[in-house]
């Protein structure tokens, strides 16, 4: 039987504000712990929560480059639970009425074809702090630091058919929030986080088979590996006449596999009220219009904008436009070399190439934008050759200073001086009388030879169109052989 | 309304509350009685009527996002049960 | 000396006749020699009050200070006060020092009144006897064997007993106006919003405000003008200007209009207490007002509607007392979920464990509906009902309880009798009104409160009324005996 995966995804992501949901105690990642956990965040009696306007903002933010609808009116709701990293033994969050709903995000699949995914809705809500198991016998320790750490919960329609689109999906999320610059989006210090509802059914059937939640993935990667487990998992049991069971599971990186987490299955009943400590919040349409004002450009509509102002194809525009730090270091190259097509070469060669092996973010890139369009613009003219242009790049990259000065330094700059390589040409010929005989007599592949004897002797910074240009000249006509 | 031994040993539980098994009897009949008199609001004719959660219906007021608070560690913990290098201990949590 | 009040203390204040380390120190004496009878204190602070009282006299040498610099007070232990135990009558906090002032003991401690000490209470402020309370039951002064009413019964106790000129209180359901009924004394619930709770220990949120307790209506004013006031930190906490609330209070009735509703005044009442507030209605009408009958069609219902909100409220609210980061932790528990069972089963009394069950069963998946969004439907027709009222009149009169106080473990063994003893306050609390509790005689020796409510806000007609009624009557002036 041919199988059909149902995915929907849960993104909780930690909003960039600089204090907490409900607190005015920083959020700053690596604190000693404890530290930014102030009473309100510790659930110390009587203080009590009021909310973030920066954390609303955010929201409305991402809910307008979600196409989404904001809500006049939503409220927060407790979430009752008893957990030691749950210091309230509740979670404020949004249950009936999210600040945002019904939105959708588009995502490019194989072969430039795009397909949309629904968001049902997207709720602010504060995060729990850490429990932290290793290192203790018999005890658990818990660093609060986290807690009441502002998340917007973006929840999905079941859209996705499989692992790859779900993490299209996710790549695509993480690349808007970073673009609208509300979430650090860093996902190993858990900024950016996914549960997935995973569910198969016969290919063609419309009822939703039974889905379980796997929890926690928490990279690109291992999304992609737990869903495909997931899935693999649920059709074998099926096929082998057994059940899902609709349950939690969590993703075990070490073994490539999903387990159940809650053996002693216990009803959840969170018990969600209105959280009568808070008031409802309304946002008025002006608060919309002020942030809309704030968008920055889409990645959707830069990507359209790469290909039409830039003339760089789909895959170009979609690899350039994939964060807004590399599509505007991008851009600034271009603007300093004027050359699009070589900007995009280099940024996506030699530039992702070296950060890559360096494990660096473009923010963190070494050379600057500003340093390789003055590069770039060496190559333009005839400064550099392309070559040459790889050892300055190295040689900026280790701290060497801008192109220039490197070019000075190395003595790097091309040899243009028509006469000076006229010498150069005339000895070089001299000292290959065969060579030069034969290729007289027909043998034009020599030309290759005689080009590198000149580069050779002039350390390679020798003007190789010129080095064409006057080797044909001093050799005379090649007499081509019919 | 009337509740059972086992729907006060559940609700105890999903509370967190331990409760002497001796005592059960009574949490059955106070929480029934409480639960039974409650029950009148069930014939009430509310249809239309929008539930009321704040007698004063005001929008939620926003804070501005500036750090107020600093690092009181020290004082927190001093009225802590158990603490360790300034993590605060519980027994261990099986996952 | 302890016969004075506020006003009467503050005039010796200013003119020297005594200084507030010698007022601080006759009241610490009272509650020294007094209390013992009474258990209205859980926490006496002597050395800070003394210290404070220097401050005091050190403010008023140098020509500054207001009403109530020097003046000694006590805090109901529900608000937090840094440095000294705060319990909420309960062993679960037994243990704790706040680490911060709750705003009404910031704003009180501003204005140069002097702490004395923490009194006692219903535990976390469930009760209307004084009987859940960890430390024991408090005495009524007027009857040894008596209630004083609660949840705050021990600052309503202090204050009648004359240990302090006044006292602050928490209202959800009526505990400050029904112990200040049941004790002979004043009590003022503001208007919800009007008193920001931060740092008040939460019971229901949507409910809970804080108010003053003393022996007049002046001296309510007063305090009150001190610890209403926006603050930041609660976001139910309203921004709007402070009236000077002591300025108007002597206006006169005239023009007033009155509504009796006459859902007050039915069966379930006591005979005795009717005729008392009758007497009270002729004392209005004689100083000027309207007397209006109007009605308040459900306010039957306020009960049953308080009895699913206030416990699923509190539910939650107390769910962060788990033993992880302040107050009782059990000995050695077996596991984390020993730990909380224990910790909560050990560390509440048998009142908080029923309320927080009633509120996690109404809460509970399935049971929502029914219980928790049908209380709040009806929570807004009870105060449309009093909009709709206060359309006809300005203030409605009415008893605070359908009794005076009852006797010490009369009602407790039926928890709905003892729900039913706030018949007449709850509907304040679920509307958000403000309302004023003041004596208005003695049923038997025990006295009876006579309770005015009013409109969003409008406290000082309130306590305009109350005063009015105070400069006719001397029901508040009267000493229990053995308190001379």
């Amino acid at each position: 039987m041919d199988w059909e995966a149902v995915i929907g995804l849960e993104i909780h992501i930690q909003l960039a504000t600089k204090t907490k949901i409900f607190s005015g105690a920083a959020t700053a990642y690596g604190a000693a712990p404890n530290t930014q956990a102030c009473a309100i965040d510790l659930g110390m009696p009587g203080v009590l929560p009021v909310l973030n306007e920066q954390a609303v903002r955010m929201a409305v933010k991402l809910g307008l480059a979600l196409g989404a609808t904001i809500a006049p009116r939503s409220v927060f709701a407790r979430k009752n639970y008893f957990y030691p990293d749950l210091p309230k033994g509740y979670q404020i969050s949004q249950y009936e009425l999210p600040v945002v709903a019904d939105g959708e995000l588009n995502i490019e699949l194989d072969g430039g074809v795009s397909k949309r995914i629904g968001i049902i809705r997207a709720h602010l809500e504060e995060d729990a702090g850490k429990s932290l198991h290793e290192g203790f016998e018999q005890v658990t320790a818990i660093d609060l630091n986290r807690a009441g750490t502002p998340l917007i919960e973006v929840v999905s329609a079941p859209d996705m058919r499989s692992a790859k689109e779900a993490v299209a999906y996710m790549k695509k999320l993480h690349s808007l929030v970073r673009y609208l610059e509300i979430s650090d989006g860093n996902m190993q210090e858990g900024s950016f986080r996914c549960d997935a509802n995973i569910s198969v059914r016969p290919l063609g059937e419309q009822r939703l088979g039974t889905r379980t939640e796997v929890k926690n993935v928490n990279s690109f990667r291992f999304v992609e590996r737990a869903i495909n487990y997931e899935i693999q998992r649920q059709i074998e049991l099926l096929e082998a006449g057994g059940e899902v069971v609709q349950e939690t599971r969590l993703f075990d990186t070490s073994r490539n596999e999903t387990r159940s987490m809650r053996t002693k299955e216990e009803a959840n009943d969170y018990r969600y009220f209105p959280d009568p400590d808070l008031l409802p919040l309304e946002i008025e349409p002006a608060l919309i219009e002020e942030v809309r004002k704030t968008l920055p450009e889409l990645p959707d509509a830069k990507r359209e904008r790469f290909m039409r102002d830039y003339g760089l194809d789909a895959y170009d525009s979609t690899v350039l436009t994939a964060s807004r730090a590399l599509a505007d270091y991008f851009e600034a190259v271009a603007a300093r070399c004027a050359d699009a097509k070589l900007a995009g070469n280099w940024v996506m060669g030699e530039l992702a190439g070296a950060l890559n092996k360096a494990g660096l973010d473009i923010t963190e890139a070494p050379v600057s934008s500003e340093m390789l369009g003055v590069l770039l613009q060496r190559i333009k003219d005839n400064t550099l050759s392309g070559k040459i242009a790889k050892e300055v790049f190295e040689a900026m990259w280790n701290g060497e200073g801008g192109a220039d000065a490197v070019i000075e330094q190395r003595g790097l700059k091309q040899l243009t001086d028509r006469s000076a390589l006229e010498a150069v040409i005339e000895e070089v010929i001299a000292a290959n009388p065969n060579q030069a005989q034969q290729y007289r007599a027909g043998k034009e592949k020599l030309l290759g030879f005689f080009v590198g004897q000149v580069m050779k002797a002039t350390k390679g910074q020798a003007h190789p169109q010129l080095v064409n240009e006057l080797l044909q000249e001093k050799l005379g006509g090649c007499k081509i052989i019919e | 309304m009337s509740l059972g031994p086992s729907q006060v040993r559940e609700i105890a539980h999903l509370a967190r509350l331990a409760i002497d098994r001796n005592d059960i009897p009574a949490y059955v009949e106070n929480l029934s009685r409480i639960l039974d008199f409650v029950e009148q609001l069930g014939s009430v004719a509310t249809e239309g009527t929008a539930p009321l959660a704040h007698p004063l219906e005001m929008p939620q007021r926003l804070r501005a996002d500036v750090v107020e608070e600093e690092d009181q560690r020290e004082l927190f913990q001093s009225i802590a049960p158990a603490t360790q290098d300034g993590l605060y201990l519980v027994p261990k949590v099986i996952e | 000396m302890h016969k004075k009040t506020i006003a009467q203390l503050a005039a010796g204040l200013r003119s020297g006749d005594f200084t507030s380390i010698e007022l601080t120190q006759a009241c610490l004496e009272r509650i020294r020699r007094l209390d013992s009878k009474l258990n209205a204190f859980i926490t006496v602070s002597e050395e800070q009050a003394l210290a404070a009282a220097q401050t005091a006299d050190s403010t008023r040498a140098a020509g500054r200070g207001g009403a109530l610099t020097g003046i000694p007070i006590a805090h109901k232990d529900i608000f937090c006060t840094q440095g000294v135990k705060t319990s909420c009558g309960s062993r679960m906090l037994d243990n704790f020092i706040a680490p911060y002032d709750a705003h009404v003991v910031e704003r009180l401690k501003a204005a140069g009144a002097v702490m004395v000490g923490k009194t006692n209470m219903d535990e976390f402020a469930m009760g209307s006897s004084n009987e859940t309370s960890f430390f024991g039951p408090v005495h009524n002064p007027w009857v040894d064997t008596a209630v004083p009413g609660g949840s705050s019964g021990g600052s309503a106790a202090a204050v009648a007993a004359r240990l302090v000129p006044a006292a602050t209180g928490t209202d959800t359901g009526g505990s400050i106006r029904q112990p200040a009924a049941l004790c002979g004394i004043s009590g003022l619930k503001p208007t919800y919003g009007r008193v920001s709770r931060y740092g008040m220990i939460a019971f229901a949120s949507s409910l809970d405000q804080g108010g003053p307790m003393a022996r007049t209506v002046e001296d309510l004013a007063w305090l009150l003008e001190v610890m209403a006031g926006f603050d930041p930190r609660d976001s139910t906490c309203v921004e709007r200007p402070v009236p000077r609330y002591a300025a108007g209070i002597d206006a006169p009735l005239t023009g007033l209009t009155i509504g009796l509703p006459k859902e007050y005044f039915g069966a379930g009442l006591s005979p005795a207490v009717g005729d008392l507030i009758q007497a009270a209605i002729e004392v209005v009408r004689r100083l000027g007002a309207q007397i209006k009958e109007i009605s308040l069609p459900n306010s039957h219902l306020a009960v049953p509607v308080y009895y699913v909100i206030a416990p699923a409220e509190a539910s939650s609210n107390l769910s962060r007392y788990d033993g992880v980061r302040y107050g009782y932790r059990c000995i050695q528990p077996r596991d984390l979920e020993d730990m909380y069972e224990r910790t909560r089963g050990e560390g509440f009394g048998a009142e908080v464990k029923r309320r927080i069950m009633v509120g996690t069963y109404v809460l509970s998946a399935g049971y929502y509906d029914a219980y928790y969004l049908k209380a709040q439907q009806v929570r807004r027709m009870i105060r449309d009902d009093f909009i709709r009222a206060f359309e006809e009149v300005d203030v409605i009169l009415g008893p605070t309880a359908p009794t005076a106080a009852f006797d010490l473990g009369e009602k407790t063994s039926d928890p709905v009798q003892m729900y039913l003893s706030d018949i007449y306050t709850i509907a304040v609390n679920l509307a958000g009104l403000p309302a004023l509790s003041i004596p208005a005689g003695f049923a038997a020796g025990r006295p009876v409160g006579l309770q005015l409510i009013s409109n969003f806000f409008a406290e000082e007609r309130l306590l305009n009324v109350g005063h009015r009624y105070q400069q006719e009557t001397d029901w508040h002036a009267r000493i229990p005996p053995g308190y001379e």
